[in-house]
């Protein structure tokens, strides 16, 4: 069958926005929202800012329609992912064919945590309903089920990659016919074990991160989700909207230096990045933004600078992190910034790279630090680099 | 477009890795799980690599080496890894930990090791792999989904693909699943057996050397309506693919030895398989979600040597055609189609 | 100061799961990283959780890490020098 493959709706909660028109907004008015934890219970709580979605589960709970005892990424996905089929116009009686594939990389782990407490002092201790959505796939399982789609549903999980893989592999499966429309991203919430699991590793910022800049100290993590409804040409005239993109390339390498860092020469970057190209058809002078994956740890920056170097340079495209807005969402990452970097399309804006003071000596290039409008953002490139040395490259065009 | 099992690799309950054994002897268990017997992993893997991996990483590499091993291949186009529970102990450990430790002075091992992605990151920090790389975690549709992904990567060109399943039963998981009611109680005959396992498969448009068997097609089924959808599907499935069950030489069940459960499994033998010859392939594996990697091995297995195991007694060969029928609690069921080279 | 370097020997071992090694084989000044035993950053990572558990030693700035680290011996000294109560075994 083959593309284009359109991008017809957009949902997204993220700690700068509970839906889409706000997340903009706070992007526009280049307002972050990392800052000190409130909602999860961690003693990290004084020293260790994050980017909480601004809502307790019992409100996203409500606002989502579901019971607030569900795992918290659970509440996150329904609710970004109602949005984009509310946006999109999707219609759940339609007879075309609906997969959903979303990611994620903690499933119920909020509720596992809690159980845990108690069952790791007596086995026979603790909620069994606690851990009845633990699995990464049950989360997915149970908001498909809350969506009403049945025909096709999947779950990806490679670490910081997962959502931007979700998003290709349902554009994939729409061209080979299998699909109409794809309902794709993912979602991740807070929670203890990953503030402490990335603690452990010493890449955490005690203070608002820095991506890109010389003086990094680190990442903050975040929470949130994003879809996107992909559509068929089918799809698309059932939806009777104007799209906001397309999908227009996407490429999967792996790193394969080490089991977290990235290489110091960003391979695994560099081929996700160039594999896009290859297959949107593009050189790398037609990239009119890169948001980048900056995550603000040494390493990252400098992997995927030093990658940018080879395949952009001389000429560099504007590029910026939005991270240093909503901080590293994990699992809802590549689709936090897919969503983003199609706002970016629609309304020709390029979102600067807050706090970035001193750039990177090593590059010749620095990321956009000021908000620019009634830019012409044809093709927006988005990287997604992650443990397991999981890199992705997705490249989404203005139709 | 065919769908070459170029060579398999397989951790099991059984002796999987040695064929010989596999086909002399069969394992069985005196409890309500179901462990693999695990092969000296320093064949596949150097102790500086080794030390930090967990069981479900080594057994996941073990298969995916042996794998590559029979087919001559060093590096596949594409490595995909599916798995329900992901690492399960190192999750467990880095848990308990936190909670012990009250979130202080707590080591990174344990928690890097625990993401979903550790087995395929793994296999390709070992053969040095930039490949496209994905790791699928869709409870008990987590195999199915990922063979529906290399047909579409082999129908864009790129091939061979590596892809296995992969999961694990821990004391802890045991535990938890155990007060759900899942398992047999001690002393019964009635219930599920947990188990485990690793299996992987390179999987090429083209044959290669020896190719094992043909992958003809894989489909997945959420929630039907009741057993007449279940079996009108099946009988939907084979059609497509060009056939009816009168041409399916065995059917691999997915009996687990719990009544309730194995409800949906009774229906069938009563009706569209009862002319078929049918084997329940938990009773070898025990009952994981990505089981269905050991059925896929096993029937692969089969319509290569086209002889029974001695242990399996009455099946008549030589076989052409074998289905696959998995299902966990009557919600995700699946069918997976395979035939003779 | 022998009994710390030999305690820190078997206490890397463990800890960092080297099972084809016994403390006779790391030497007081071999090199732990890249070249001698090879051990990598994660290494590193538990090398400073292990400093902090058993012998009450923060290291909050990672940078020091390639000079605290570099030998045994080295890692005997930083112990030392930061007074802190070396809890040998007996």
């Amino acid at each position: 069958m083959s593309g284009p493959v359109f991008i017809a709706g957009l949902g997204i909660i993220t700690c700068i926005g509970n839906n889409l028109s706000t997340n903009l907004q706070s992007l526009d008015e280049g307002k972050s929202g990392i800052g000190k934890m409130q909602w999860l219970q961690s003693i990290h709580q004084g020293d260790l800012p994050v980017g909480e979605v601004k809502c307790s589960n019992a409100e996203l709970a409500a606002a989502a329609g579901l019971s607030p005892k569900l795992p918290r990424t659970a509440l996150l996905s329904a609710l970004a992912a109602q949005e984009a089929l509310l946006d999109a116009g999707w219609d759940k009686t339609s007879v075309l064919r609906t997969g959903f594939i979303s990611a994620n990389t903690v499933g119920g782990m909020d509720k596992t945590e809690k159980f845990f407490e108690l069952f790791s002092k007596d086995p026979a201790a603790g909620k069994l309903a606690d851990v009845v959505y633990h699995e990464c796939g049950a989360v997915t399982g149970l908001v498909a089920a809350h969506l009403g789609i049945r025909h096709f549903m999947s779950t990806v999980s490679t670490a910081c990659s997962s959502s931007a893989n979700a998003i290709f592999t349902g554009d994939r499966m729409i061209r080979a016919g299998l699909l109409d429309f794809a309902l794709v991203g993912g979602a991740d919430a807070l929670t203890r074990f990953t503030l402490n699991g990335f603690n452990t590793l010493m890449i955490l910022d005690k203070e608002l991160c820095r991506p890109f800049d010389e003086n990094r100290q680190g990442l903050n993590l975040g929470e949130g989700g994003a879809y996107l409804l992909l559509a068929s040409e089918k799809g698309l005239k059932q939806l009777n909207k104007k799209p906001y993109a397309c999908v227009s390339g996407y490429a999967n390498a792996n790193d394969a230096f080490h089991q977290t860092a990235s290489s110091p020469e960003g391979t695994g970057s560099f081929l996700a990045m160039k594999g896009a190209l290859d297959k949107a058809g593009k050189q790398p002078s037609d990239m009119d933004y890169i948001n980048l994956h900056g995550t603000g740890t040494l390493n990252n920056d400098i992997a995927e600078g030093t990658a940018i170097s080879r395949l952009f340079g001389p000429a560099y495209p504007k590029m910026s992190s939005t991270k240093a807005y909503t901080g590293h969402t994990l699992g809802a990452s590549g689709a936090v910034e897919a969503v983003y970097s199609v706002l970016a399309i629609q309304h020709g804006l390029i979102f600067p790279n807050l706090r970035l003071l001193t750039p990177m000596k090593e590059f010749p290039f620095r990321p956009v630090t000021i908000h620019l409008r009634n830019q012409r953002v044809q093709h927006v490139m988005s990287n997604s680099f992650g443990f397991g040395g999981n890199c992705t490259s997705l490249i989404f065009s203005a139709t | 477009m065919k769908i070459y099992i170029r060579s398999t690799g397989n951790i099991s309950p059984q002796n999987s890795l040695n064929k010989d054994l596999f086909f002399s002897t069969r394992l069985k268990t005196l409890n309500n799980y179901f462990k693999c017997p695990e092969p000296d992993y320093a064949s596949f893997v150097d102790s500086k690599m080794i030390r930090r991996m967990s069981r479900i990483v080594k057994m996941g590499i073990a298969a995916a080496m042996t794998c590559l091993r029979d087919a001559g291949i060093e590096n596949p186009s594409a490595i995909l890894t599916a798995t329900a529970y992901g690492c399960l102990e190192d999750s467990s450990a880095f848990l308990r930990r936190m909670i012990e430790f009250e979130e202080k002075m707590l080591s990174p091992t344990a928690f890097i090791q625990s993401t979903h992605n550790t087995v395929g990151a793994q296999i390709a920090l070992l053969l040095k792999s930039h490949s496209y790389n994905n790791t699928i975690v869709h409870s008990s549709f987590s195999f199915e989904n990922a063979l529906t992904e290399t047909g579409l990567l082999l129908q864009e060109g790129l091939g061979p693909v590596l892809v296995g399943a992969v999961d694990e039963i821990t004391d802890d998981r045991h535990s938890i699943l155990s007060r759900f009611g899942l398992y047999r109680k001690s002393g019964k005959s009635e219930g599920n057996i947990a188990g485990e396992g690793a299996s992987f498969f390179l999987m090429d448009s083209e044959p290669g050397n020896n190719p094992q068997a043909i992958l003809k097609d894989v489909q997945t089924m959420y929630n039907p309506e009741n057993a007449a959808v279940v079996q009108q599907s099946i009988l939907d499935f084979l059609q497509f693919n060009g056939f009816n069950m009168d041409q399916m030489d065995l059917i691999l069940t997915a009996h687990t030895g719990n009544q309730k459960l194995d409800e949906a499994d009774d229906q069938l033998l009563k009706t569209i398989f009862q002319h078929n010859p049918c084997y329940p392939y938990k009773s070898l594996c025990g009952d994981y979600p990505t089981a269905t990697g050991f059925a896929l091995w096993f029937a692969a297995l089969l319509l290569k040597v086209q002889k029974p195991p001695s242990w399996m007694e009455g099946y008549k060969f030589p076989m052409k055609n074998i289905l696959i029928h998995n299902h966990t609690g009557n919600d995700h069921h699946s069918f997976l189609l395979i035939s003779a080279c | 100061m022998d009994n710390l370097k030999e305690q820190l020997k078997e206490q890397i071992i463990e800890r960092l799961n080297l099972k084809d090694l016994k403390p006779a084989d790391i030497g007081d000044d071999q090199a732990l990283f890249v070249e001698g035993i090879g051990l990598d950053s994660i290494d590193a990572l538990e090398l400073i959780v292990l400093l902090q558990q058993e012998y009450n030693i923060k290291l909050s700035n990672a940078e020091d890490g390639p000079r605290v680290f570099h030998s045994v011996r080295t890692m005997a000294d930083y112990i030392t020098a930061n007074n802190a109560p070396a809890k040998v075994s007996t």
